[in-house]
Parts: structure tokens; sequence; C-alpha cells
């Protein structure tokens, strides 16, 4: 099973966050604090994996994290689950955001918190892997998002527009891009599975 | 209304958006917080607006501010508006939202049942998706019981999209609602073998993960999975497949050998990293098997451990930690590879590595491999690697009971060296460990006694800042063990001095309180000494040190130090007067602490055992009346409520008399001058007074490690040690030159292997470890390692037991159906509100039935211990088992008939085949249960448990069985009739362990008994004695039977063929319920319900040989007279 999927910055900031187990708020700021900075502590180029120990309630969970330019990809998840196996998902998960955001970078996942949600929902459901087929992902998400659309027609419009409309006030657009907005560049990684 | 509506979006114009949200979170970084409160208020009066386009855009905003970690559940109302939205895309905000905040307690969840239901029915399949996702995350036993059969319809869906969700999303369905498990269990079976891999991945995924819990209900599903293994190619399946096989074998051990080609196949053959590692762990997890295939997977492992990938080189680490537990010599040739990881830069890697060392050392290699931790620990840079090394050289240290330390006086050592380490956490392990050492290992205690006193000695450079310096706890451990002690000190006064000096009340209370009286202690052995050599004036002046020393302790801010410290020092002051009229007192003093002090084993108190006679659980007092149980019977509730109210009668306060009452007593605080306010607060007082804060504290930063002088470092030890072993080598090899002179090198190989195994080297000196005390008659049980609220424990469920109809799903109408509109719709709700009763009912009558079974199986026990104590009263004993035995008869003969007119051919026979026990005596018990076999189609295998009930060990237990005609027991090759088979296991106190035995049949419609013993060697201090115990083997027909579901079409089919035998019986007299009596039926004679209309069903079985039997039971209910049953049963041989 999957506990968690934890998606931050390099500093700290939450992107993604999403337990398969309730916690009230407070306990979730503080696992995602004192992940970032279990994570944080270590070089590039050692192992992926990282003990937790207590921090999620027993020696049975285990962190497989990845780093992709700004951004932390943390699972957290127990011994049923492959430890290759879910660093290769990790690898789909952030393949199919890149697919679906056209080169995906930090400020995609900042501004559509809601579509990574449900580009994650395609991929783990639960806390279980629902599938892993990159392809059959992107169909599914771009068959929603059309659905979504055509929902959307007439009364969708003003807002369309209103938005539109905002984004025109160009001067603001340069001042959000001041941080992270490299790419974050899917590097094609040698696979496990 | 149309002017409403553009106003509408004109507002909706300035509303904010997500992107809006998070873009102005961003301008505003100095303010954030008060800017997500306004955006809060915002989002509040969005909600409250009608246009759910609005109400979504202020859930989805919401959302995102739950990320960041703001309480969002006061809105649960509206995001369930949302949810209920009709539109696929506000829909998909609020189960967005839902799943991100709700949980158990959220009180409006219960308001989802039908909308999820709806979503679940909708003909769009993302619609019934979202609805699937969201239920993932927030699904409640209520929920879960509602929606099981929704649920359940939609694992056969046509899309494949949704099978899989619903197929994943059952499994949190099990969780929460573990009675669904059973009744959904055959359609999950079903999708193991979906024509779309996506589904029978997610059904693998599953069955793993429940089988993960209580792997032994899953054990029947192994030649299914050994097919997909074979036969699938997606990794993913494989991974889950294997790693279930890795939790089955344990608890079959022929499975392994089955694994075992298909597994090295997929070794050798597979290119994906994840599968075979996976392989490898599996195969260490069948440990059964011999050394060359577990060399094999630790050559695969080298290879993984060498590789340059760190991430394969952690796993090599981790599964080699594995291979250790069954096979360590395998693993310790690799002891160069793993300590060279022990400098590997990747602290994860560097831990597995010590673990990895935990399970290799041997009394010969300890020294060295410490030291080498030793040289890591004074390298170690952050204190959370090297604490993590201090914990694992205690713990290697100290495994299995100090099996592999040769030389305590080296160990100590190491103890004290370990005590340099500045802002360590583990100073109490250390403190731990040299007090279990000290007391454990009497011959050690001289030299413990002197480092400890050179510690206390030094103690000003331990306790040097002891703010952050856990290391200070040691002084606690050497303290008391130089005071416990006191008589192999060679110079107490200077200890006793060192305990007294200033410096020493800066240390933490509690160790202050053990130096306090350990002083005493020294105090006393030193005032023996000098009395017994006439040294008055000594005596006296080191009462005058204690005298003089002690008020500092006195005046401590700590209770205990304080009470101790007061305490002994009047003592002390009366033992100065005696000592002035000359009186000698020494003998007096050292008696109050006379007699030794004995290490007590931590669960000694649990296993105490309860006396006989004893009842915990009984009241000792009348108990007191139950005053909640009241609140249970409504109707008296008035009646007792004015009772109370006439007896009481008191006076009621109204809120003007409390603040008047209030007030009184403010005033009456404010005027008692020794009325301690609340405020101002404690500290502040603390601060008056002129204490420790004012005197200046210096840090001295020592940034060399401590060299403590005199102390002997533990590196001498290791050198003195090679010397010893070095020596009595030689001496061996001397001894053993002469021997080969003997012997004329028969064993000469064997020799030179001899001299470098570990039993060869002995202690340094005798070392005696004390045992830990347990109390008498202490119990043997372990269970208290058991977690009594584990959640899967629920899951732990038979799957192979039939379905009873009353574990059917609810089926659940609307709940507003509940309130009646016309005759026609008023059916459903009655029955529905009566139907969870019912359940309960027929629940706890199970409970009880199978409570009246053991009870009876008790009794039986019981009866033939007694047998065999008294001859005499045999007779009657066996009277009465008759008689009960021949009630339980007339229960099972009522069930059992239809069978037996069927195959004509049996007589009679007590069917039972669920475990019973056939024979038990005072030494040991068997119980059996007869399963048809799969593959076999003439034999059966038999599970027979045997009990050791004795206090003596069981060995060579041999079972044979007499064979009939019929019936006869598979005996190996080349073994006679007359020949037991052994039982492939011994049997300790108090344990059981089962074992099977397969018999071949020639018929299958022959009830048999068959008459057995079971032989054994009851092993005990006394001696061994050979035992036989008789018993006998009831195969009914029954027992040919196997449970195979059947659909009704096919169950239609065959009986239109006409090909089936027919013939019926009537059974009086039966009194259980009709629901109770099928789910009888199907678990005695392993019968399944094909279908049931109300008090009539059909029930299909099959025997070993692939027979059909098919049975028709009908309720038959006149209006006069009492229930009727009514059986038929069809058969059909061939086919």
């Amino acid at each position: 099973m999957i506990n968690a999927v934890l998606v931050f910055n390099n500093h700290g900031k939450p992107r993604l966050v999403r337990f398969y187990q309730h916690l009230a708020e407070e306990v979730q700021q503080q696992l995602i604090r004192e992940t970032f900075h279990l994570v944080l502590k270590r070089d590039e180029h050692i192992c992926n994996f990282l003990e937790c120990g207590s921090l999620f309630g027993g020696a049975d969970y285990k962190l497989i994290y990845r780093h992709y330019a700004t951004l932390y990809f943390v699972f957290c998840v127990d011994s049923s689950e492959s430890e290759l196996g879910i660093l290769d998902l990790i690898q789909v998960f952030v393949e199919t955001l890149d697919k679906c955001f056209e080169n995906v970078c930090e400020l995609d996942l900042i501004f559509h918190m809601d579509k990574v949600h449900y580009v994650l929902q395609e991929v783990v459901i639960g806390g279980m892997v629902l599938e892993t087929n990159m392809n059959e992902i992107v169909a599914q998400v771009e068959a929603q998002s059309k659905l979504e659309k055509a929902e959307g027609g007439l009364s969708a419009a003003p807002s369309r527009a209103v938005s539109a409309v905002k984004n025109i006030n160009l001067p603001e657009i340069p001042r959000n891009i001041n941080i992270g907005d490299i790419n974050i560049k899917v590097p094609s990684l040698s696979q496990f599975m | 209304m149309a002017l409403k509506m553009v106003k509408g979006s004109i507002d909706r114009m300035f509303d904010k958006n997500l992107q809006d949200l998070v873009r102005g979170i961003r301008n505003h970084k100095e303010d954030e917080a008060k800017y997500i409160s306004q955006c809060i208020d915002e989002i509040k009066q969005e909600l409250k607006q009608d246009n759910i386009a609005v109400k979504s855009n202020a859930v989805c905003k919401l959302t995102y501010l739950q990320m960041l970690g703001y309480d969002i559940s006061w809105a649960a109302f509206n995001i369930i508006e949302v949810m209920s939205a009709s539109k696929f895309t506000f829909k998909r905000i609020g189960y967005l939202a839902a799943s991100q905040c709700f949980h158990e307690g959220t009180d409006v969840i219960m308001l989802t049942t039908n909308q999820i239901r709806k979503d679940l029915s909708s003909p769009n399949q993302y619609d019934t998706g979202v609805a699937l996702t969201g239920l993932s995350c927030f699904v409640t036993p209520d929920l879960a019981r509602d929606l099981a059969n929704d649920i359940m319809t939609l694992m056969s869906h046509t899309k494949p999209y949704i099978r899989k969700k619903a197929v994943l999303i059952m499994y949190k369905v099990f969780l929460k609602y573990p009675e669904s498990l059973r009744p959904a269990f055959p359609r999950l079976k079903e999708k193991l073998e979906d024509p779309d891999p996506g589904v029978q991945s997610a059904a693998v995924n599953v069955i793993c993960e429940l089988a993960r819990r209580n792997p032994k209900n899953y054990l029947s599903l192994a030649p299914l999975f050994f097919k997909l293994m074979t036969s699938s190619t997606n990794n993913w399946v494989l991974i889950k497949i294997i790693k279930l096989f890795g939790a089955l074998t344990p608890l079959e051990p022929r499975l392994g050998k089955k694994l075992i080609e298909p597994l090295t196949n997929l070794i050798h053959s597979t290119s994906a990293m994840s599968l075979l590692y996976e392989c490898v762990n599996t195969v260490i997890a069948c440990n059964k098997h011999g050394l060359s295939f577990s060399q094999l997977c630790v050559q695969k492992l080298r290879i993984l451990i060498e590789d340059s990938d760190q991430n394969l080189k952690y796993l090599g680490l981790l599964a080699m930690s594995k291979i250790l537990k069954t096979h360590p010599k395998s693993v310790q040739s690799h002891k160069d590879l793993i300590l060279q990881c022990l400098d590997d830069k990747d602290e994860s890697i560097r831990l597995r590595a010590l673990d990895l060392l935990y399970g290799m050392v041997s009394k010969k290699n300890l020294m060295e491999i410490v030291k080498k931790l030793m040289i890591h620990v004074d390298k170690a840079e952050g204190t959370t690697y090297r604490d993590e090394l201090l914990t694992k050289i205690i713990d290697i240290c100290s495994q299995s009971n100090y099996q592999y330390i040769t030389n305590f006086e080296w160990y100590i050592s190491i103890l004290v060296e370990l005590t340099r380490l500045e802002g360590t956490r583990h100073g109490h392990l250390i403190a731990a460990q040299m007090l279990d050492v000290a007391i454990r290992v009497k011959a050690i205690r001289k030299f413990a006694v002197s480092q400890m006193a050179m510690l206390l000695d030094n103690a000003h450079l331990i306790a040097s800042n002891t703010q952050r310096n856990g290391i200070c706890e040691v002084l606690y451990a050497a303290a008391w063990i130089c005071g416990e002690f006191s008589e192999h000190l060679e110079e107490a006064n200077q200890t006793l001095e060192a305990m007294l000096r200033p410096k020493v009340t800066t240390l933490p209370g509690h160790i202050q309180a053990v130096y306090v009286q350990n002083m005493v202690k020294l105090y006393a052995s030193i005032l023996q000494q000098k009395e017994q050599s006439g040294e008055k004036e000594a005596a006296q002046e080191i009462t005058q040190l204690m005298i003089e020393r002690l008020p500092q302790f006195v005046q401590s801010a700590d209770l205990e130090v304080q009470e101790r410290a007061s305490c002994i020092l009047q003592l002390i002051k009366y033992i100065q007067k005696l000592q002035i009229k000359e009186v000698p007192v020494a003998e007096e003093v050292i008696a109050l602490f006379a007699g030794e002090l004995n290490p007590v084993a931590p669960k000694a108190q649990k296993k105490v055992p309860v006396p006989e006679g004893l009842d915990l659980d009984a009241w000792i007092n009348e108990p007191p009346s139950d005053s909640e149980s009241e609140d249970e019977k409504p109707k008296t509730i008035f009646h007792d409520e004015e009772q109370r109210h006439s007896r009481h009668r008191q006076p009621e306060i109204d809120e003007e008399e409390l603040a008047r009452r209030r007030e009184a007593r403010k005033q009456e605080q404010a005027n008692n001058p020794f009325y301690i306010k609340s405020s101002p607060s404690p500290q502040k007082r603390y601060q008056d007074t002129p204490g420790v804060e004012h005197i200046p504290v210096v840090q001295i930063d020592l940034s060399v490690p401590l060299k403590v002088p005199g102390m002997p470092m533990s590196d001498q030890y290791v050198k003195l040690e090679e010397e010893r072993r070095h020596k009595q080598k030689l001496e061996k090899d001397k001894k053993k030159k002469k021997q080969k002179k003997e012997k004329r090198g028969k064993h000469h190989r064997h020799n030179s292997l001899h001299t470098e195994s570990e039993e060869d080297i002995t202690p340094a000196h005798h070392v005696d470890i004390i045992t830990e005390e347990m109390p008498e008659n202490a119990l043997p049980s372990d269970e208290d390692d058991k977690d009594p609220n584990d959640p899967y424990k629920a899951l732990d469920i038979d799957l192979d037991k039939p379905l009873a109809d009353s574990e059917k799903l609810p089926v659940q109408r609307h709940r507003n159906a509940e309130t009646l509109k016309s005759p026609d719709s008023e059916a459903p709700p009655v029955e529905k509100s009566k139907k969870p009763k019912k359940k309960e009912k027929k629940h706890r009558e199970k409970e009880r039935d199978k409570g009246k079974k053991k009870e009876k199986e008790k009794k039986v026990v019981e009866e033939e211990e007694e047998k065999k104590k008294s001859s005499k009263h045999k007779k009657k004993k066996h009277k009465k088992e008759k008689e009960e035995k021949s009630k339980d008869k007339k229960k099972s003969k009522k069930k059992h008939h239809s069978e037996e007119e069927a195959t004509e051919s049996v007589q009679n026979g007590t069917l039972d085949d669920e475990p019973l026990p056939v024979s038990s005596c005072a030494l040991a018990a068997l119980t059996y249960d007869i399963q048809g076999n799969l593959q076999n189609d003439s034999q059966v295998t038999v599970s027979v448990i045997f009990e050791n009930k004795s206090t003596s060990f069981l060995k060579s237990m041999e079972l044979n069985v007499l064979d009939s005609l019929n019936t006869k027991m598979l005996r190996p090759e080349g073994s006679s009739v007359h020949d037991g088979i052994p039982v492939p296991f011994q049997l300790p106190p108090g344990i059981s362990n089962e074992a099977q035995f397969v018999f071949t049949l020639q018929s299958i419609v022959m009830a048999q008994k068959l008459k057995g013993t079971l032989s054994f060697i009851v092993k005990n201090d006394e001696g061994s004695t050979h035992e036989k115990l008789d018993f006998k083997l009831h195969f009914s027909c029954a027992s040919y039977l196997i449970t195979t579901p059947c659909y009704s079409d096919a169950f239609a089919k065959l009986l239109e063929s006409g090909d089936l035998h027919m013939s019926s019986i009537k059974v009086d007299g039966i009194s259980i319920s009709f629901q109770h009596l099928l789910a009888k039926i199907c678990f005695h004679h392993h019968f399944s319900v094909v279908e049931r209309v109300d008090s009539c069903a059909s029930m299909y079985s099959r025997s070993i040989q692939g027979h059909h039997v098919c049975l028709l039971v009908k309720k038959v209910t006149f209006s006069i007279l009492l229930e009727r049953g009514k059986y038929s049963c069809l058969k059909c041989p061939g086919t």
C-alpha cells in the first residue's frame, strides 16, 4: 500500500499532498516538514530509499523519492510494494504530467493543483496502484478533460473570458516566474521494471 | 430571473478562481496568513450563493488551502452540495475536496450515501469513476455496509476502467466492513482471470494485500496464482504474486519446492531488476531448501551490492539481511563487502550494512568488528548516525545474552570509551549496559567497580555541560555500581570524596538521588573497614566529612534528593553521637544494605500465575447498582426520574445564587494569605529566590575527543586477546599433533578447519551470567506480544467455507422508503428494519453454538483424562458419554439423513467432520479434518492437529491406521501396511501442530470408520517413556464432497438433463431456523447455496470424482403442525 504521495519544491513548499489515511491538517504539515528535512539532507546520486523510522508509523514504511529540477516527488509505501517498482511508478507519474501539461514545470503544478490530483487519481487510488501504462493514463485524463470542456459550453464562456482578461495583465506574469520556472526535464531513466 | 443570472455572472467576474488565489498568496508573502483569512471570508460568501459554479469554484480554492494546512472541514456540507452537482466538472471538484478532508468523524458523511449510490450507477463511466476514487479515500463502516453490494456489482461492469477501480475499492470496503469479504470473494477470485490485464492486476493487488495479513486463508489460491505466475508477462503482477508466495511458503513447505524451478528460471531470464530482486527475496523466504540455492541468491545479491547504482546496492544489503537469518554462514563470507559498505557516503546504505554486521559477529570476530565500529564512531559527523552506531555496538555486543563476548573487561572498557561521546542521546543505554553487566557477571565486578570509580573521579569531564548532554546518565550507573559493590573498591575514601564534590549538585535530580543513596553504602563499608582495623579517628573523620558535605544535597530543589539527603544526614549525626561514646556501629550500619539484589526478568510480574481459586473478575463487594443501565430502559425512565427527584429534593440553585457564591469565594481567597493564586506564573517565583541562575555557567567547549586519564584503551584488550588466542591455538595444535600421531591423519582436513571454529575460543575468565529471575510456576505463554487492536484481524476469515445465506450483502433501498406512501412500498422497509436484528440474533446463536461445542469437547477431554486415573468409574462415565453422543447423533442425523438415503449403502455414522477431538488423553489430543483432494479423484487429505497437553516433550510420534478394503492410508513406497507414518515434527509442552495424511479410497459411497494408534515417546526430566493413544477416524460420505460454487443457470441445465437419480426424505423435529440449517449443511457437508427462495433452497456440491450432488431443501409448514423440513436429493454417478 502507498501511504502518501507528496510533492514539494526545494524549499519545502507543498505542491501536492495526498495522504491515503486521514490525518489532521497539522499532522500533515508536520509530516511534510519532517519528510522535507529528511530528503533535503541527502546528496544527489545516493540511493532513493529512506527509512523514516517512526515518522509514518512503524518500520514497515519507507520513503521512496525522486528529485526532478526544483521538485521532490516522495512516495511513502509499506513493505508490500516493490521498491524499484515504485521508483518506476514515480517516473511514470512525472512523465504523464509532462505529457498532460506539455513540458511540465513547477508553475504548472502550482497553478493547477487540481489537475495534478486528477492525474494522480488515474495512477493511484486509495493507496493502491491503479494503472502503470502511461498511454492508458493519458487517454483517461484527456477523455475527462474533453468531457469537462464539452460541459463548459456557454456557461463557462464568461469565466474563460475573465481569466483571459486577467492574464492580459502582463506585468504580473514575469513576477510570478521568478522561481522555479525551469522545466522539469524528465530524464529518460533506466527502468527497473 | 434572467437578470439575476446576468448579475450572477457579472459578480463572478470579480470572484477569484484558483489561479487568482495562488497568485494572490504569492504576492502577499509578508502577510500571507492575513491574506488567506481574507480569502476564506470571501469563500464563505461565495458558498452562500445558489450558483453551483460559484460554489464549486469556492470548494476548489478550499482544496488548495487544505494543502497549505488549513482546516476546511467546516465546509463539509458545501462540499457535498458540489458533489451532487449534475455536471461532471463540478462533481469532480466536490469529490476531490471530499477525498482530501472527509473521514470517519465527519458527521455529514452519512448524507452522501444516496448521492454516491446514484453516481455509482450513472451511465457516464467517469461519474462512476470519480465516485469510486472519492470513496476510496473516505469510506466509513456505514458507507461500506450500504454500498458494498453496489460496488460488487460494478466489479462486473462492462468497462474495464470501472472494473479495475471497483476491484481496488473493494479492499477498502473489506477493511471497514469485514462481513463483506466472504460474499464478495468469489467474484474477486473471478477477476483474477479477467481478460483485461489492468483488472487482473487490480485483483492480484487486492488479494495480495489481504493475504499479506492473514496468509493461511489464501493457501487454497496457490494453484491459481501459480498458473498466473507462469503465464503472466506483466512485471507488476508478477512482483505482487511473487511477494504473495513469499508470505505463503512458510505455511506450506511443499509450495516452496514447487516454486524453486520457476523462480530460478525467472532469476536467470528476467532483465527487470525489480523482478529479479523480488524473486530472490521470495527464494529467501522459502528457506526449506538446501545451501546451493541460497548460494545462487547470495551471488546475485553480491552483484547487486557491487553495482554502481546506489538503489540496487541498498536493496542488495536489505535482502542479504534476510538471508542472514536462515543461512548466516553463506553471508559471512562476504564480510569484506559489507565492511566496505560501512564507508559508503550514503547513510541508508551504512545503516543497512550495520544491520548486517549485527548478524555476522561471532566470538572470533566480535572484537575486530567492534574496533572498526569504534573508529567509525570517532569519524562520524552528525549525531544521528553516531547515535545509531552507538546503539548498534551495544546491540551487537549484548545480543543473545552476551553470547559472543569472551572478555568482559574488554566490554566494560568499550562502554567506558563510549562515554566520551559528547551530546549523544543514548547515555541511558550505556548506563543500562554497565548495570546489567556488573550485576549479572559476578567475575567482572571488581574490574567494573574500579572503572566506575574512575568515571566518578572524572565526572567533571563527563558532565561538563549537563543541559544538552545525555551522557551524564552513565554517572547514575557508576554511582550505583560503586555503592552496591563497594567491597571491591580499593580506594573507597577517594571515591566517596569524588561523590561529595559540590559540582555533583549540577547533575540531574535522579542522578543526585542515586549518588546520595550510594554514598551511604560506601560510607558504611568504609566505616566497617576502619572499625575493624581499629582506626577510630579515621572513622570519625569520614563521618565528619559526610556531615559537612551532605547539607548541599539537603538544599536541593529536587524533592527526592532533598528527602534522602536529610534522612541520611540525621542518621549520620546519630552515628556521630554513638561514635563519640565509642560504641561500635559499623555492623548495624552495614546491616542497612545487607542482602544481594538479583536481576528480575522484565516480564516476571506478568508471568505470575493466578493462584487457584482466585477469580480476578469476581466482585469483592456487592457491585454498585448500575445507574447507566437505566438509560437502556426507556419505558421506566420517567418513572425513575420522578422517584429520584422526590428522594434527593435538592434545592435548585439559580444563576444569581451561583454568581453570589463565586464572588464570596473570590473575596475569601483574596483575604487568605496562604492561598496560592494561579498567577503570576510559578516560574517567576523561582527566579526571585537566589539560586543556581546567579552562578555563572562557563561552557567548556572541547573539540578534541576527551581522553580521560587513567582509562584503559580497549585496543590493548584486542592485542591481549589475540595473544591469548594464539597461545591457546598453539597449545591446541600441540595436542592435536599428538592426536594426529595416534589417529594417523584420519581427520586431517577436519582439524585444520576446527582450529578456526569458534567453539575453541574459551572465555578469558570464568563468565557466570546470572539469568534473570522469574516467578515460580511462571506461565510459558508468549501471548503478550500480540496486539489486540490490529485492524486486519477482522479480515481473518475462512474463505473456503461456503457462503451462508445470512452472509449475503444487504441490498439497500433508498433510505426514504421508510416513510410509507402506498401499501406496495410497505413490505421492503419492514423487512429492512427487521434484518439487522435478525442478523444479530443469528450471530449470537452461532456464537452460542460454538461455545456449546467447545464445552462438549472439553467434557470429553476431561472424561478421558479421568478415565485414565480411575478405571472404577469407567462404566458410569461411558454411559454418560454415550448419552452425550446419542444426543449429538440425534442432531446430526437429521441433517445427514439425506445423503445416507441417497447413497443407499451408507448405514450410519456421525458425520461431523469439522475438527473434533477424536481422541485425547492426559498427554496429547488429536483433532482432525477431512478434505477432498482436488488433484486426485480417489484421495482425501486428513489434516490432524496434534496437541501436547502434558508438561513433557513428545517426540518420535508415529501415526498408524488399520486400513480397510475401501480406505487405505498412503504410505511411502516400500513400507508395509503395518508400518506407521512418522509425524514430521516434535512437540514441546503446550504446543500443537498440524500434519497431513493422504488416504486413497475405492468407493466414495461408503462411510468408513478407521481405527488407528498414535505412538510416541514422552520425554521429561525423569527419563522417557513410550506411550500410545488410540483413536478412530470417521470418513463420512460428505467428506468426499468438495465445495464448488454453481450458477443457477448451470444448475438448471443439470436438473433438466435428467441423468440424475433422485430420492427424498423428510426429517421431523428440526427446531433451528431455516437459514441456520442451510448454514449448517454448507459448513458440515461442503454444499453451497445456488438459489434460495423464501423457505426453499437448492444446493450444490461435487464429489472428488466429479459427481454432481444437488440438494433441494424445503421447509414445509402446516397451519397446525410444527415446522417440517423436507430434503430431496439427486445424485448422478457419471458425467
